[in-house]
């Protein structure tokens, strides 16, 4: 276990052009999961890379276990790394998959037969150690290459989107059996993902990545419910957050927040809203539709009605819709920042 | 995975399908039973045009397989080209092998254009290079020496290899390698110990190709070999049983037949490996 620090890290491709990693500063505490959020091409898996050694910064330093590995080679950083593909060795037997680390790190031979009964135990695969990477499904090949990544204990643990070549049924199963796992073995670990919900679902922290530049790091929660700018409220939550501009203002609300006036509690903007079309989606409805009235008249809005609500909505109606004020947030329009509460001018 | 039956198919198309196989069969097998008989036939049941090719018309002789044996040195020449392919087949591997996968990469966007040029040098046909060749064989003082050729057959044979261990690499994926190098090895362990065996036929097909080409080329080992202890095969057995206008083609036969079955064996042995080098990238 480690901590891993990242020092104005920064990777610039080709000269003249906006580098793909941008002057990161992280700190990931030990034992922590934390998970790099964006969408593609925002520098998430150069970030990882250079951090795992396989690819060579520009400029800056990385840090694991307060030792500077910046120009080490990845068999020295004491990581171990589980692909998107899994990468599994296909001319090997899984165990020789499993112990092929073991063995590149010149551990004793004495140990291998008990690391190996132990990565494989901890995952639940030994009844597959004599199979070749080919014979096994992708959830399976998936345990395999967290097996091999565990069987040497590495001091970090580097994911990158290694779910996302699972069907999504096998996808929600194994984030919850990843998280467990995380649980268990305790080791530092850096997920890449552009998946939200395994963002939101499995790391402590989360950090928003966009353009090669860090937007937000925080938990789940502060994410979610406090965006650092208009870019985090707009990547986070299905559908985004609804935005409306008025003068240097922009005010955000999440589709959730904006509900029927019959739900209304304490202080609230009350918004009218023609109906354009419904999704039903079983456990909720997503309303789409257009503001009537007031400033904001034909501005589209999203709101997201849970099951347990009653009312209909259909094509074309007319609904009295609020949002409760304690659940708006304010950005600045200029620079798309979160700001403190302002005054808004709704009319 | 078992493959899916097809239809069945009437019987006239199982007929046609046989039909095609055994005329290719008979097609294919049909040199290796002419030079068995032609081996072993008497010297004026050959020539005498009113008996049938097929068959021995008189009894049977070894008086070819004497010839061959024990008046050229047909031995020698096969240890001969044994070495040199062995010798050459080495070399091959040892250029082609790290110098493909140095193209594929780590040349960045220029390794594939390279390759390609590499290749084209495999198209400038012997006929020209012998000249300047042996310009330089008799420079290096390699003249009537089997090193002679050791030295230059891989001037065709490591382009060609090249290229087609270029495209078995390519399909390799990165991310194995890296994973490797995560592991704990590095680059060039990750080369032997991953890229290599994962490659095997790629470097099968490699071996096999060179040894063939070793075994059939004639234009420079015509050049460069004079005495008769040091030719191979493929100059020896022209020179020494065709003398003037007279073919010996009993023995002539007898050593075709020695020296293509073990390569006719090898083939086949790796066949199915052997058309998996050639084919690869083509599918995926």
């Amino acid at each position: 276990m480690a901590v891993v620090e990242t020092r104005k890290l920064t990777k610039v491709y080709a000269k003249a052009e906006l580098g793909a990693v941008n002057e990161v500063d992280l700190l990931v505490r030990e034992g922590e999961f934390l998970v790099f959020l964006g969408p593609s091409g925002s520098g998430k898996t150069t970030l990882l890379r250079m951090i795992a050694g396989l690819e060579e910064p520009t400029r800056g330093e990385v840090r694991i276990g307060g030792r500077d590995v910046t120009r080490l080679a990845p068999r020295d950083r004491g990581i171990a790394m589980v692909f998107q593909s899994y990468a599994l060795y296909p001319h090997l037997t899984v165990r020789k998959n499993i112990l092929f680390p073991l063995q590149a790190q010149k551990v004793p031979r004495a140990r291998h037969a008990e690391k190996v009964e132990w990565a494989s135990s901890l995952l639940g695969i030994g009844h597959l150690l004599e199979r070749r990477p080919r014979e096994l499904s992708g959830g399976e090949r998936q345990r395999v290459a967290l097996a091999r990544a565990i069987v040497r204990e590495p001091q970090v643990f580097l994911l990158d989107e290694p779910l996302s070549n699972l069907d999504a049924k096998l996808r929600a199963s194994a984030r919850e059996e990843l998280s467990r796992f995380h649980k268990r073995v305790g080791t530092t670990t850096i997920y890449v993902t552009h998946d939200q919900i395994e963002a939101m679902a499995m790391g402590d922290r989360v950090v928003v990545l966009a353009q090669g530049v860090v937007r937000q790091i925080g938990t789940p929660r502060e994410v979610y419910d406090q965006p650092a700018d208009t870019f985090v409220a707009t990547f986070l939550g299905s559908p985004p957050m609804n935005l409306m501009e008025a003068g240097e203002v922009i005010a955000g609300f999440r589709p959730e927040h904006l509900l029927p006036a019959s739900l209304a509690t304490g202080p609230a903007v009350p918004l009218r809203l023609r109906v354009a079309t419904v999704e039903y989606l079983g456990a909720e409805r997503i309303v789409y539709g257009v503001l009537l009235g007031g400033r904001f008249d034909g501005q589209k809005v999203v709101s997201r009605i849970p099951a347990t609500v009653p009312a209909a909505y259909a094509a074309d109606e007319t609904h009295d819709f609020v949002v409760p004020e304690d659940r708006l947030e304010f950005f600045e329009r200029a620079s798309g920042k979160r700001t403190g509460r302002r005054e808004f001018a709704w009319r | 995975m078992p493959a899916e039956r097809g239809p069945r198919r009437s019987r006239l198309t199982r007929a046609g399908r046989w039909v095609v196989l055994v005329g290719f069969a008979v097609a294919l097998a049909f040199p290796f039973l002419w030079m068995l008989v032609t081996s072993f036939k008497r010297t004026s049941d050959l020539y005498n045009t009113a008996n049938d090719p097929f068959l021995f018309n008189e009894p049977p002789t070894l008086a070819h397989l004497k010839l061959l044996f024990g008046e050229t040195l047909f031995l020698r020449w096969l240890a001969n080209t044994t070495a040199v392919g062995i010798l050459v087949v080495v070399l091959t591997l040892a250029l082609a092998v790290p110098a493909a996968y140095a193209l594929t990469r780590l040349t960045g966007r220029w390794g594939p254009r390279l390759g390609i040029g590499i290749f084209l040098t495999y198209l400038i046909p012997p006929t020209l290079l012998f000249i300047p060749l042996s310009r330089l064989v008799a420079r290096l003082g390699l003249q009537d020496s089997l090193w002679s050729i050791i030295l230059v057959y891989p001037s065709f044979t490591v382009p060609f290899s090249i290229w087609l261990l270029m495209g078995f690499f390519k399909s390799i994926p990165r991310e194995l390698e890296e994973a490797g190098m995560v592991d704990g090895l590095t680059r060039f362990q990750a080369f032997l110990r991953l890229v290599v065996p994962i490659s095997v036929s790629g470097i099968l097909t490699v071996v096999i190709f060179t040894f063939t080409l070793v075994t059939q080329e004639f234009v420079y080992a015509l050049t460069f070999i004079s005495s008769e202890a040091h030719q191979t095969v493929g100059v020896g057995v022209p020179i020494y049983l065709v003398r003037g206008d007279v073919y010996y083609w009993g023995s002539l036969m007898a050593a075709c037949l020695i020296t293509s079955v073990p390569i006719a064996i090898l083939y086949n042995v790796f066949l199915d490996r052997f058309i998996a080098g050639f084919t690869v990238g083509a599918v995926k």
